[in-house]
C-alpha cells in the first residue's frame, strides 16, 4: 500500500516551496540533422518537493519537449545538445541505461496526453499494471494485482474494475487508470502533459481535484504541461510561460495572475473570454507563433509584440537582442526589454 | 426580435445499434424532441459534454444525415423531407457548415483558390470571368491579405487559424443566410482562437448571417453568443437569452457545467465542486424520466418516473427540470 504522508501545510496560502528534485539547467534540445530546428533553447526551470508548476504555452512552443527530456525518453532525431537535466543535483547524462531505467516511473514517472491511446486496447487494465510493475520490481503477479486493486481505489475507481478491457471504461475512467498507474512507483514527481485537454469540463474539473488531493496527501510534485493558462492559474503553485522554446515569465499563480508582465503573457490572459463579469472584445494575439526552424531576430516574441513599434526607443533592441528572463519582484522574472520599467 | 431563419421543430434522430432478443431493433437516441429558432444576425450557442448529440444537431441542419422525424422549416419549406440531391443541394446554398478540423476539411493537394472557387462554379453563384475577383474579395473578408498571395499557397503553407478562415471563406462564397459552426476554434490555438470568434461576430453583424455555435466552452459561448441552448443526453434541457441563463441556470445539469469551468482568481480548493457519481440514463432506448436523475442533486421521486417537460420559469427561459422549472399540469396531478 502506498504510504501516506501526513498533509502538511495543505492550503495554497501557507505552501512554502521545499528542496529542488529536478533542475534544468540552460537544456537546449534540437530536432533534425539536416534543417536544426531548436524545440527547446536554453531553459531554466526548478521542481521542488511537493510543488505544483505549471508550463502554459501554445502548440509547437517546445512544452511537450520538455516533459521528454525530464522523463529521459527523447529519441533520435531529437537530442539535448546543451545543458541538461539534473535529478537531486546529479547529472542525468551521466546516469548508465540501467540506472536511467530505474529512475523512470520511480523517481519521475508520466501522465501521457490522451489516455484513450496510452493504454493497450487488447489486454486488460490489470496486465498492464502487472507489466508495469514487474518491469520494475521483483513482485509476485498477485501481489502487484493487489497493489494495482489498492491504486484503483485511491484514483476512485471500484478495485474490480481491474479486468476490464480499456474500452469498457470511460474517457475520465481511462485517464483516472493512467495516473494510477503513474503513481505506482511512489514517484517523487509525476509529469502531467494535457491530461484533461481530450476531456469534459466536468470530469476534467473531477479529475483535477483528485490530482489535488492525492497530491497533498502523497506528497509528490506535478509538472503540469498544458496551453490552458486560465486553468493553470486555480490548479498550480508556480507557473512557467514559454514560447518558441524560450521560458518568458514565471511566477507564483497569483502574482501572474494579478500581474502579468510579458506582452505574451498578457496576450494569452486577454484570450480567455470570462465568464462572469463585463464582457469587451477581446483581441487575442495578431499573428501565429514562429517556425522554430528559422525563429526572428532578436525577441522572438516581437513580430507579435504590440511594444515593438517600428521607430520605438526600444525597436533596435527588440529587433536585434534577445531579452534575457530579469527578476522584477520576488519570484517573479520575466524576459522583455521593457519589463519592470527599464527600456 | 429579428425575421427566423431556420426552425427546428421536433427533431430526432434515431441510429439503429443491434437487434436485441427476438429480433426487436435497438436504437440509440442521438437527438430526441429538440425544437429552437435561428435568427437573422444573432448567433445561439449549443453546448453540451461529448456524446449530447450537439455535433448530430448540426449534423441534422445540413442534412449530412436525415432526420427521423421532426421539422426543418426554411423560409416555408420543410426541408427535412427534401430527399433529391437537387433540393439538397438548393438548401445549402443557403445553410453551410464549418466544421471543427481545419486540417481535414481543406484538400492538401489543391490550392487555396481551388477550394474558395469549387462552391461558386457549383452553386454557379458568378459568371466564370468574374470568379478570381470574388475568390480574392471573399479572402479579404476574412481577413486573409494579400488574398493574391494567399490564393496561390497550398493548405500546408497556412498555419490552423488560416486553414480554419479559409474554410469560413468557403462557406461564405454562396452567400449563405445560415452558418453551422460546428467547434470551430477546438483545434486552434488559444491566441488565435479570438480572431475566429471575432470573424463570426463580424459576420453575424455585416451580414446578419444566423449563426449556430456549437461548442462546450461556455466562456466562448457567452463571448459570441445572443441565445444559448445547453443539451444533456439527446435532449435540450435548457435555452434562453445567454447572459440571463448563465447568470440564473435553472436545471441542475447546466449549473454543473458553469461551476466546473475553470475560473481564475478562485482557486481549486475556495471552489470545490461536488460531483454526483452517475451517468446519463443509456442513450439506447433509454427509460422513461429525466435522464440527469442518477447524477443530480435536486432529484425527486417523480425525477425518475417523469420525462420533464420544456417549460418557460423566467420570461424567455425554459428548462426541462421537475423542481426549478415545474409544470403546473404534473404538480396538478402530484398533490
Amino acid at each position: 500500500m502506498i504510504a501516506a504522508v501526513e498533509p502538511e501545510g495543505t492550503g495554497l496560502a501557507d505552501w512554502a516551496p521545499g528542496e529542488a528534485i529536478v533542475e534544468l539547467r540552460k537544456l537546449v534540445v534540437d530536432y533534425g540533422v539536416e534543417r536544426r530546428t531548436r524545440a527547446v533553447d536554453g531553459i531554466d526551470l526548478t521542481i521542488r518537493v511537493g510543488e505544483i508548476v505549471g508550463l502554459a504555452g501554445e502548440s509547437g512552443c517546445g512544452k511537450t519537449t520538455v516533459g521528454n527530456a525530464i522523463m529521459q525518453i527523447l529519441r533520435p532525431p531529437a537530442r539535448i545538445t546543451g545543458g541538461g537535466v539534473f535529478f537531486r543535483g546529479e547529472d542525468l547524462a551521466q546516469r548508465s541505461r540501467a540506472r536511467l531505467r530505474r529512475y523512470r516511473w520511480q523517481n519521475v514517472s508520466m501522465v501521457f496526453q490522451s489516455a484513450m491511446n496510452a493504454l493497450n486496447p487488447v489486454t486488460r487494465v490489470s496486465e498492464q499494471f502487472v507489466d508495469m510493475m514487474r518491469a520494475h520490481e521483483r513482485i509476485s503477479r498477485r501481489d502487484a494485482e493487489d497493489r494495482a486493486g489498492d491504486l484503483l481505489e485511491l484514483v476512485g475507481i471500484d478495485r474490480r474494475r481491474i479486468r476490464a478491457f480499456p474500452h469498457e471504461l470511460s474517457g475520465g475512467m481511462r485517464q483516472r487508470v493512467i495516473i494510477a498507474m503513474a503513481l505506482a512507483l511512489e514517484p517523487e514527481v509525476v509529469i502531467m502533459d494535457e491530461p484533461t485537454t481530450a476531456l469534459d469540463v466536468v470530469v476534467q474539473r473531477e479529475i483535477l481535484q483528485q490530482v489535488q488531493d492525492l497530491q497533498r496527501k502523497l506528497g509528490f510534485a506535478v509538472l503540469f504541461i498544458t496551453h490552458d493558462l486560465s486553468l493553470l492559474i486555480e490548479f498550480a503553485h508556480r507557473i512557467a510561460i514559454m514560447y518558441a522554446g524560450e521560458i518568458v515569465e514565471s511566477a507564483p499563480a497569483a502574482t501572474l495572475h494579478s500581474n502579468p508582465q510579458h506582452p505574451y503573457t498578457r496576450g494569452l490572459m486577454a484570450s480567455f473570454p470570462p465568464l462572469t463579469g463585463p464582457m469587451e472584445r477581446l483581441v487575442g494575439i495578431p499573428g501565429s507563433p514562429p517556425d522554430l526552424a528559422d525563429p526572428p531576430a532578436g525577441c522572438r516574441f516581437h513580430p507579435r509584440c504590440p511594444l515593438c513599434v517600428p521607430g520605438g526607443d526600444a525597436y533596435l533592441r527588440q529587433t536585434t537582442e534577445r531579452p534575457a528572463l530579469r527578476r522584477v519582484e520576488a519570484g517573479h522574472d520575466v524576459a522583455c526589454h521593457l519589463a519592470g520599467g527599464a527600456a | 426580435m429579428s425575421e427566423a431563419a431556420l426552425e427546428v421543430r421536433g427533431l430526432s434522430k434515431r441510429f439503429p445499434v443491434s437487434t436485441g432478443v427476438r429480433g426487436r431493433r435497438r436504437y440509440v437516441h442521438a437527438v430526441d424532441d429538440v425544437s429552437f429558432t435561428l435568427r437573422r444576425g444573432r448567433v445561439t450557442a449549443l453546448v453540451g459534454e461529448s456524446g449530447s448529440g450537439k455535433s448530430t444537431v448540426a449534423r441534422l441542419l445540413v442534412r449530412l444525415y436525415a432526420p427521423t422525424s421532426g421539422t426543418i422549416l426554411f423560409g416555408d419549406r420543410d426541408v427535412a423531407r427534401d430527399r433529391s440531391r437537387r433540393d439538397i443541394v438548393r438548401y445549402r446554398s443557403q445553410v453551410q457548415m464549418i466544421f471543427q478540423d481545419p486540417f481535414g476539411s481543406l484538400n492538401p493537394a489543391k490550392t487555396i483558390r481551388h477550394h474558395v472557387e469549387r462552391p461558386l462554379r457549383i452553386h454557379e453563384v458568378v459568371r466564370p470571368g468574374e470568379t478570381d475577383n470574388r475568390v480574392h474579395e471573399l479572402l479579404r473578408t476574412v481577413g486573409l491579405v494579400p488574398p493574391e498571395h494567399v490564393a496561390a499557397k497550398y493548405p500546408h503553407q497556412l498555419s490552423g487559424g488560416q486553414r480554419q478562415r479559409v474554410a469560413i471563406a468557403r462557406t461564405l462564397a454562396v452567400e449563405p443566410t445560415v452558418l453551422l459552426a460546428d467547434e470551430p476554434t477546438s483545434m486552434l490555438d488559444v491566441s488565435i482562437r479570438i480572431g475566429i470568434l471575432n470573424l463570426m461576430l463580424k459576420l453575424k453583424e455585416e451580414r446578419r448571417i444566423a449563426f449556430l455555435y456549437v461548442t462546450h466552452d461556455l466562456a466562448s459561448a457567452r463571448y459570441v453568443a445572443d441565445d444559448l441552448l445547453v443539451m444533456y443526453a439527446g435532449q435540450l434541457v435548457e435555452q434562453g437569452p445567454v447572459e440571463q441563463v448563465l447568470a440564473k441556470p435553472l436545471h441542475p445539469y447546466t449549473q454543473l457545467l458553469l461551476s466546473a469551468v475553470p475560473d481564475p482568481g478562485t482557486g481549486l480548493a475556495a471552489k470545490r465542486v461536488e460531483v454526483q457519481k452517475g451517468h446519463a440514463s443509456s442513450a439506447v432506448d433509454p427509460p422513461e424520466g429525466c435522464r440527469f436523475v442518477s447524477r443530480c442533486p435536486l432529484a425527486i421521486d417523480v425525477c425518475s418516473r417523469v420525462t420533464p417537460p420544456l417549460v418557460e420559469a423566467a420570461p424567455g427561459q425554459s428548462a426541462r427540470c421537475h423542481v426549478n422549472a415545474p409544470a403546473p399540469a404534473v404538480f396538478a396531478t402530484a398533490s
